[in-house]
């Protein structure tokens, strides 16, 4: 049996806006089943990791490819990369007035997994359990998209979006900033559903370890001005938690 | 595909078929006091009527353009390249199998008799000058509900047409109000007595076929005491290179208690002028609501007006306005506050989009005696690219400082992160176009009849598709 493709590949990524670079050679392997999280600083190019993956128009790639199951994502569009299975989980999500949650989540479902898939009972039953874990109200459905929620409505939003994607490669960037510990108990408990136990992959965008206490990373990366310097499993992540990032960077700087 | 290609791609009109001409009776083209005696000597009309028409006609004739306004569009306007009266069949059926089939079978296109059978209590289908059908449900005329063309309205009820015909809009009230009643042809004459509550719609579908066309229907609403209807309507009109006219009058007469609902959902084709005026007078307890949205034309230029002459009642103005390449939608609302305890609501939606331009022209007033008014002004343009406008005149004149205003006011612009969130979630640039646009306007499809929504999104779906395939 030949092994798994990895659910993404990303092989020696540069990239920036304009002219400068913010990307400097990124690898990095996930394969089917595991998560992963990237930790860094704000600024070390974490976010800009996630929009490349999904294909944000502001940014230029210069070098390197981004798989998804051995496919070449880069010359695909958003909503393409979405339909093949990846999603990303807003830092900042926008908030789109006059649009109706249920009647959204209904349309993305049909983009995504087809028509059929966003019919039926089947799919109301899935949406009401995913909402039952989320602990999100049914009058939800009757609200506009992220349209005057707060910090925490959006973020069980965007997991109760992922639970119903069911995409092959989730990134979630930082899905844990602006909740509280509740809060981040239960979109982990989201994140848990959507990805263990299948072939999908999962990348955690976070600058705390909080989270990965309750969603159990394989691996952690750490980035810093845009390269992975340091690679571990979930020990590394407690350890940034005590030391901070200070080492590392004078790690990277004495082996440039 | 940029994000600025799906912006610039011109949405295609749907309903700019024409049939060939069979025109029963044609007039020339050309506009005389003349012309004006002869519509009204082909009507045999009252000589009231014909000499009403003639003064109109001269107040017209000397009065000028206005001078506010897009002015070099309206200035483009050849007053003499227009034809006043056209007639492509010569009865107003009751069965649309009697309807000559041409006429039918654009009717059909557009979805009329299928409205009819499912929905609605009253239909008439006007084609250039002549309503050719028109039904009513037996039940509603058995309560007393008349429901007709203008022109029957007129030779079956004189009386009740000579009381209130331009009480509302005088034919001074201005140039296009003055060239409606010179010519007037068509639209509805409504009468709903004390009681009686009209529980489905009715409908009026407004058809331009022939070329350089003139389209003048009057329209007269009386909903006297306590009573209740819903009156809606739709219009379209071949694509030509040349120009037509659409010119209407709409009075509606609210008496106390009494529930007028007015919606319009305009979707001319881009080389018709839309010069209306529409207003309604509200007396004790009444409510007038005009649900007004703008999709086609070349040029808009319509103001929904409500008179608050009685204590206590009630105006809304919810519209929405959609402007496209070298479409400009001059739309807003006037409402009076005459009397103590009244209040009012304007809601109005814009979009502009490949060049468009959209305009907010509100007037709202207080008179010194009305005490405890409630106003409430919400204006929201969109932008959906460079080089496309919107521009707001609001006026609010309160003489009574017991008033309670509220004015809110908001251009935005679609962002690209709104757009690349949508993407996000599988849907391609112009369906998450689409969904940003229809989402604005939901606040006003909320409040049209479920058909009607379905068929403005439908529309505004049309809009925001590319040409790209």
């Amino acid at each position: 049996m030949a092994p798994d493709k990895p659910v993404l590949e990303i092989s020696n990524l540069h990239a920036g806006i304009d002219d400068t670079a913010i990307l400097r050679g990124i690898n990095l392997e996930i394969p089917p089943g595991e998560i992963h999280a990237i930790m860094g600083r704000n600024g070390s190019g974490k976010t800009t990791t996630a929009n490349i993956i999904m294909g944000h128009p502001d940014f230029d790639i210069t070098d390197g490819t981004v798989q998804l199951d051995g496919e070449d994502l880069l010359d695909m569009e958003p909503w393409e990369r979405a339909r093949e299975g990846v999603f990303l989980s807003f830092q900042y999500p926008q908030a789109v007035p006059g649009l109706q949650v249920g009647n959204f989540l209904r349309k993305s479902v049909a983009a995504i997994r087809g028509e059929d898939a966003a019919k039926g009972a089947e799919f109301r039953k899935t949406l009401k359990d995913a909402m039952t874990e989320l602990d999100i109200d049914k009058s939800f459905l009757g609200r506009y998209v992220n349209d005057g929620f707060s910090g925490g409505e959006k973020k069980r939003f965007e997991i109760l979006q992922l639970m119903l994607l069911q995409p092959k490669l989730a990134i979630l960037d930082e899905t844990d900033s602006g909740l509280d510990i509740d809060g981040i108990r239960t979109v982990s408990k989201g994140i848990n559903a959507a990805v263990r136990g299948t072939d999908s992959g999962a990348l955690i965008i976070t600058h705390y370890s909080r989270i990965l206490e309750h969603v159990q990373p394989d691996k952690v990366h750490v980035l810093i001005k845009g390269k992975i310097v340091k690679s571990g499993g979930p020990e590394l992540a407690l350890e940034l938690e005590e030391r901070g990032y200070d080492w590392l960077e004078t790690e990277a700087e004495n082996s440039a | 595909m940029a994000a600025t290609e799906a912006r610039e791609a011109v949405g295609e009109y749907e309903a700019g078929w024409h049939d060939p001409e069979n025109a029963t009776v044609r007039f020339d083209f050309g506009l005389s006091e003349q012309v004006v005696r002869d519509i009204s000597a082909l009507k045999n009309e009252p000589e009231w009527m014909t000499e009403l028409r003639v003064k109109a006609f001269h107040h017209f004739d000397s009065r000028p353009m206005p001078t506010w306004g897009n002015m070099s569009m309206l200035e483009e306007i050849d007053f003499d390249a227009i034809c006043y009266y056209l007639r492509s069949s010569d009865a107003t059926e009751k069965d649309w199998e009697d309807v000559p089939e041409d006429i039918r079978n654009t009717f059909d296109k557009l979805g009329i008799p299928e409205a009819e059978q499912k929905w609605l209590s009253g239909v008439t289908a006007q084609y250039e000058s002549e309503a050719v059908y028109h039904s009513i449900r037996e039940d509603l005329e058995q309560q007393g509900v008349i429901f007709l063309d203008m022109d029957s309205g007129l030779r079956e009820y004189p009386e009740l047409v000579k009381e209130w015909f331009c009480s509302v809009v005088p034919y001074q009230d201005n140039k296009f109000s003055a060239l409606n009643t010179a010519v007037w042809s068509g639209g509805s004459f409504i009468y709903v007595p004390k009681g009686v509550h009209v529980e489905m719609p009715v409908q009026a579908y407004f058809r331009i076929n022939a070329k350089n066309m003139g389209q003048f229907e009057r329209t007269l609403i009386i909903a006297d005491e306590g009573s209740s209807i819903h009156y809606v309507e739709g219009c379209t009109a071949p694509t030509y290179s040349t120009d037509s006219l659409h010119s209407a009058v709409v009075e509606l007469i609210a008496l106390p208690g009494a529930h007028i609902r007015y919606s319009t959902v305009q979707n001319w084709s881009a080389n018709v002028y839309n010069l209306v005026t529409k207003r309604g007078i509200a007396h004790e307890n009444a409510k007038i609501e005009w649900v007004d949205g703008n999709i086609g034309s070349k040029l808009t230029m319509k103001y929904p007006a409500v008179i608050l002459k009685g204590e206590g009642s009630h105006a809304e103005v919810i519209s929405v306005a959609y402007s496209g390449k070298g479409q400009h939608q001059d739309a807003g609302a006037k409402i009076h506050h005459l009397a103590s305890n009244t209040t009012s609501k304007i809601l109005s939606k814009s979009i502009s989009k490949d060049g468009g331009r959209g305009s907010y022209r509100g007037m709202v007033s207080v008179s010194p005696k009305a005490e405890n008014c409630k106003l409430n002004v919400v204006c929201d343009a969109l932008i959906l690219d460079e080089g496309s406008r919107s521009d707001t005149y609001p006026t609010m004149e309160v003489a009574n400082p017991s008033a309670r205003c509220e004015h809110e006011a908001s251009v935005s612009k679609v962002s690209d992160e709104q757009v690349f969130y949508l993407m996000s979630r599988g849907h391609s640039e112009e369906e998450a176009l689409a969904m940003i646009v229809n989402g604005f306007f939901e606040p006003f499809t909320r409040e049209l009849p479920m058909e009607y929504a379905v068929e403005l999104n439908k529309l505004m779906a049309l809009e925001m598709e590319g040409s790209i395939g």
